[in-house]
């Protein structure tokens, strides 16, 4: 049960990330000049349709807006290849999270920002898991002086604090670099502090399989040695490595909302988890003022929420998660 | 048992010089120099080489690693291109602060997370057992950026505790100390939360683990009281695993550290290994990453010793 929950969790944000361009009311840089900072629309009723009141500017200089209760502005549905968005976007654009200091619509960001965060996290995974499963199977088939090399990098590499690391292999490029750049030198970065946690227990694996029957006989069949890893001995890991996978993603989540949000992520333009924290954090009293700002922190604890749930009972260590 | 602790030590030292060399050697292989970036891009190109040649930049690698490494043996670690001080001015100040931090944060998380899980792991069910699990689950979802953020907002809502920093300005009330002590729970409670939640899950898991042996039942049959069983005899066998892992939460506490002194502006070691990157300090950065593993040596050689202390077999 508690693991339906948490798979239902994460499909959900898998859905919104891949459905963001018509769930969204806008488009991902659509600004509202004269709605800075303006809270979350308040949904209301008009007969038996859904409504919003427009926002009105009591404060310029504090950004405080009133709801303007005189006028109901209807919400219209499947219009303009979008779910729902208002009838009339200039009086009262339709802000379900209401909007940051650009005017940019924060629920849209959220969804394409899931779309970067979530991708960028699972392609790092795959990467781990392909130069893991690689280190580990080979270190625990061939043994000996490669097995001792490669499993000595990746005790040093795990004893060192991830964060450093990444930190350190992302700020040695230039620090201003086009997005799809950032992304692949994300992924590979992550993909190298994430390798070990996998190669450990591959390596484990295979050593113990290969003393077993089936693999001897595959052996003696004349199986040479990358189809007997290939083929039988790496599957054997599976479950380990999907359980890894479910921990490094949540942490590979929260690297790249902490690299973003000291500037060392994706350039401005582009929506992802991290930089719309980096956007707000100029001055962390803005999160106090327009809480909703805070959302994409929100979103980030319901995925990992989702990730752990779905693993409970199977995790060994709260350990990886928290790097 | 000594070739034991003479190993630890070699891997210590090695740990301390791998990594400020390699932070060394990475930060100069990067593109762009300290003085360039001291400077900025519309100097003129006479003074940005000026400036390379009195921080003596414009020499090949291994020449600027070969003479960083001679005067490191004499304990001194350059000067800072960025803050113009000598590099071992900077860093204990800073490593101090994120020592503090750390501590406070390892101490809370230890109090709190191992009695409870000693706890939730000795029950089967019952309300208790269920509520600490619950808080616990969640609380492991809520990685240090994460509770940082959210306490920060908590306490900037509510105006009880100081957000940002480490002391306030001019004479506090209540003494220095209780002034730190006031910024001090916003940042330790970010780290010590999400790292009791897996302490707590850790020691329920070995005790579960434990309780399942025969000894023990053994023991409640011969009739010794559950609660001795749980906190002595069982407690012996549990408390292994949790040992095992507290070399590696160091690296944990100082990650989580990073993005909680970024957020709550503690002048910490990360803060400034953050500012010495973006300036391209190479002194500096060595610096930084030179103490941070000495934190990580010091560290992993303590939880080495601890396991051996409690787990015989540690020591062949």
């Amino acid at each position: 049960m508690i693991r339906r929950i948490g798979i239902a969790l994460v499909a959900v944000w898998a859905l919104a990330a891949i459905g963001a361009p018509p769930v969204a009311p806008h488009a991902v840089d659509a600004r509202f000049p004269g709605l800075l900072n303006a809270p979350p629309s308040r949904l209301t009723h008009a007969g038996a349709r859904v409504a919003i009141h427009p926002w009105r500017l009591v404060n310029q200089l504090e950004q405080r807006y009133e709801l303007d209760a005189s006028q109901t502005i209807d919400l219209r549905w499947f219009a303009d290849g979008r779910l729902v968005v208002s009838s009339d976007e200039t009086r009262a654009p339709l802000l379900l999270l209401g909007t940051d200091s650009y005017g940019r619509d924060v629920f849209t960001r959220l969804l394409f920002g899931a779309r970067t965060s979530l991708a960028l996290a699972l392609v790092s995974a795959l990467g781990a898991m392909l130069v893991g499963a690689g280190a580990g199977g080979i270190a625990g088939y061939a043994g000996g002086a490669l097995d001792d090399v490669l499993m000595r990098t990746s005790d040093l590499v795990m004893v060192l604090p991830a964060m450093y690391v990444a930190l350190a292999l992302r700020a040695v490029m230039p620090l201003v670099l086009p997005a799809p750049t950032v992304f692949a030198l994300l992924a590979s970065i992550f993909a190298i502090v994430g390798a070990p946690f996998i190669a450990r227990g591959v390596r484990a694996i295979v050593r113990s399989e290969r003393q077993l029957d089936y693999a001897i006989a595959a052996e003696a069949l004349g199986a040479s040695g990358a189809r007997l890893l290939l083929r039988h001995l790496l599957p054997a890991a599976r479950g380990y490595i999907a359980v890894q996978l479910t921990l490094l993603v949540p942490a590979f989540i929260v690297a790249e909302a902490t690299l973003s949000y000291v500037g060392l992520g994706f350039p401005d333009p582009i929506a992802s988890w991290g930089t719309m924290l980096h956007e707000a954090s100029t001055n962390v009293r803005v999160f106090a003022d327009f809480p909703w700002l805070l959302s994409p922190a929100a979103a980030m604890f319901l995925v990992v929420l989702g990730l752990n749930l779905a693993l409970e009972g199977r995790r060994t260590s709260g350990l990886e998660s928290l790097r | 048992m000594r070739g034991y602790i003479l190993r630890r030590l070699a891997f210590a030292l090695f740990l301390i010089v791998a990594v400020s060399s390699a932070s060394l050697l990475l930060t100069e292989l990067a593109p762009g120099d300290a003085a360039l970036a001291k400077l900025g891009p519309e100097a003129h190109p006479d003074e940005i080489a000026r400036a390379r040649e009195r921080y003596g930049l414009n020499r090949s690698i291994g020449a600027q690693y070969a003479d960083w490494v001679s005067h490191a043996v004499r304990f001194d670690f350059g000067r800072s291109i960025l803050y113009d001080r000598p590099v071992a001015d900077l860093i204990p100040e800073r490593a101090a602060n994120t020592a503090i931090l750390a501590v406070t944060a390892l101490a809370i998380a230890t109090l709190v997370g191992l009695p409870l899980g000693i706890v939730s792991g000795s029950r089967r069910g019952g309300l208790l057992a269920h509520a600490i699990r619950t808080v616990s689950v969640v609380l492991l979802s809520m990685p240090p950026l994460l509770t940082s953020l959210f306490l920060v907002f908590l306490a900037a809502r509510t105006g009880w505790l100081p957000i940002a920093g480490m002391r306030s300005a001019g004479v506090p009330p209540g003494g220095a100390l209780a002034d730190l002590a006031r910024h001090l729970v916003v940042p330790a409670l970010a780290i010590a939360l999400p790292l009791a939640a897996m302490f707590e899950r850790l020691q329920a898991q070995a005790m579960r683990e434990a309780i399942a042996q025969p000894f023990v039942v053994a023991t409640l049959a011969r009739g010794v009281s559950r609660r001795r069983v749980v906190w002595r005899d069982a407690l012996k066998v549990a408390v292994r695993p949790v040992a095992a892992v507290y070399g590696l939460v160091v690296g944990t506490l100082l990650s989580g550290s990073f993005a909680v002194e970024v957020i709550t502006a503690w002048p910490g070691l990360g803060r400034l290994m953050l500012d010495a990157l973006s300036a391209r300090d190479i002194y500096l950065v060595a610096g930084c990453a030179g103490m941070g593993s000495v934190f990580l040596a010091c560290a992993t050689l303590a939880s080495d010793l601890a396991l051996a202390a409690v787990d015989p077999r540690v020591r062949e």
